[in-house]
């Protein structure tokens, strides 16, 4: 089961988060951010204060993952863009390496067409940081040299501590 | 598939509840939300129909407290259990860490629940998981009903493997954090083991 573990480490995190600041300049949108395919946040940028961006992560998934059932049911791989058009704001969601799901929220400052361009240019830059990730952490994992690795040294105890 | 991101010193895990439909699985959330300090939890996410069954997943994320710096984080699903709704939940198990199996204890449903538990296993080895391999809990629910069977009897039926199990009844929440706990435990350990 960890075979699929997605380990971040600082130097990648940093260039994600350094992609997603320049997506969110460059589109004019409210909010960008990257969700893995299971529902997890990984980073974003923008005003995220006022929203909930870990329901908003796992509903983005659940609705990445029901498209792809209607995919295949079509005999299509997957549909790797979905855009929803609201009243003030819109979401344009696109599935980037068939890994991770990046997500652009706009309102009028911006526009669509604006939005597709840029994810794209975006996407093409993060699949080659995953690709680093993925290659990363397949060495760490054979090389023993996790001596970071909170696990290591975890006791009962400090399970239990967790539901007190 | 956890999500371990030491640039933000968080792990995050999911656990997916999964069971007969009517057994009790958005109820045990609902009370898990209901008896949790508000830092400790987001909000409680219900794709529902209008006669509240579950369409799609309910969403609880958990943020349980620190092991050695790290925020340790548990998302909690449940899949819809009516039987027409297979498609969805076999979204629901990917990625998943540990899996809770509500068994409804009323006699009636054992059947339900035999039924629920062999769909469980097919759509695991369809993401390419094995339940006997996997942190795994059952707990028998609503036991305070009149017309429930024995505790035996639905593990002889349920639980051959004699995993760790829990009587419960989700409505009033006993046996609802004694299950958690104990999955989320089996979680850990099991990351102990390959970090």
């Amino acid at each position: 089961m960890s075979g699929s573990d997605l380990i971040m480490y600082e130097e990648e995190f940093s260039k994600i988060d350094e992609e997603l600041q320049k997506l969110y300049i460059q589109t004019n949108a409210k909010v960008v951010f990257l969700v893995d395919k299971n529902g997890q946040l990984i980073a974003s940028a923008g005003e995220t204060r006022e929203i909930d961006t870990t329901s908003l992560a796992s509903l983005t998934a659940g609705n990445i993952a029901a498209t792809g059932g209607i995919a295949r049911l079509l005999g299509e791989k997957e549909f790797t863009i979905l855009f929803h058009e609201g009243e003030n704001d819109n979401i344009h969601i696109s599935l980037i390496g068939q890994r991770v799901i990046l997500v652009v929220i706009f309102d009028k400052r911006s526009s669509l067409g604006l939005v597709r361009l840029r994810v794209k240019k975006s996407s093409e830059a993060l699949v080659t940081i995953f690709n680093e990730i993925t290659n990363k952490s397949e060495k760490e994992k054979g090389s023993d040299s996790l001596d970071e690795s909170p696990f290591a040294e975890i006791s009962d105890e400090d399970i239990d501590n967790l539901f007190k | 598939m956890s999500f371990i991101n030491y640039s933000s010193r968080e792990i995050n895990c999911k656990i997916v509840y999964y069971g007969p439909g009517l057994c009790g699985k958005t109820t045990n959330l609902q009370y898990v939300y209901k008896k949790t300090n508000p830092d400790q939890k987001g909000k409680l996410i219900s794709l529902a129909t209008e006669t509240e069954r579950t369409l799609f997943f309910d969403f609880l994320p958990l943020a349980l407290g620190d092991i050695k710096g790290f925020k340790v984080r548990f998302h909690l699903y449940t899949v819809p259990g009516q039987v027409f709704y297979a498609a969805s939940r076999k979204l629901i198990l990917k990625g998943v860490d540990g899996v809770v199996f509500v068994a409804d204890s009323q006699i009636e449903r054992m059947e339900a629940n035999i039924e629920s538990l062999e769909d469980l296993r097919i759509n695991l080895a369809e993401q390419g998981y094995d339940l006997d391999k996997l942190p795994y809990t059952i707990q028998h629910n609503k036991r305070d009903l009149p017309n429930v069977a024995p505790v035996e009897s639905m593990n002889k039926l349920l639980n051959p493997r004699n995993v760790p199990w829990f009587e419960g009844v989700a409505v009033t929440g006993p046996g609802v954090f004694e299950t958690l706990k104990n999955v989320a435990k089996q979680v850990l350990i099991e990351l102990k083991k390959h970090y």
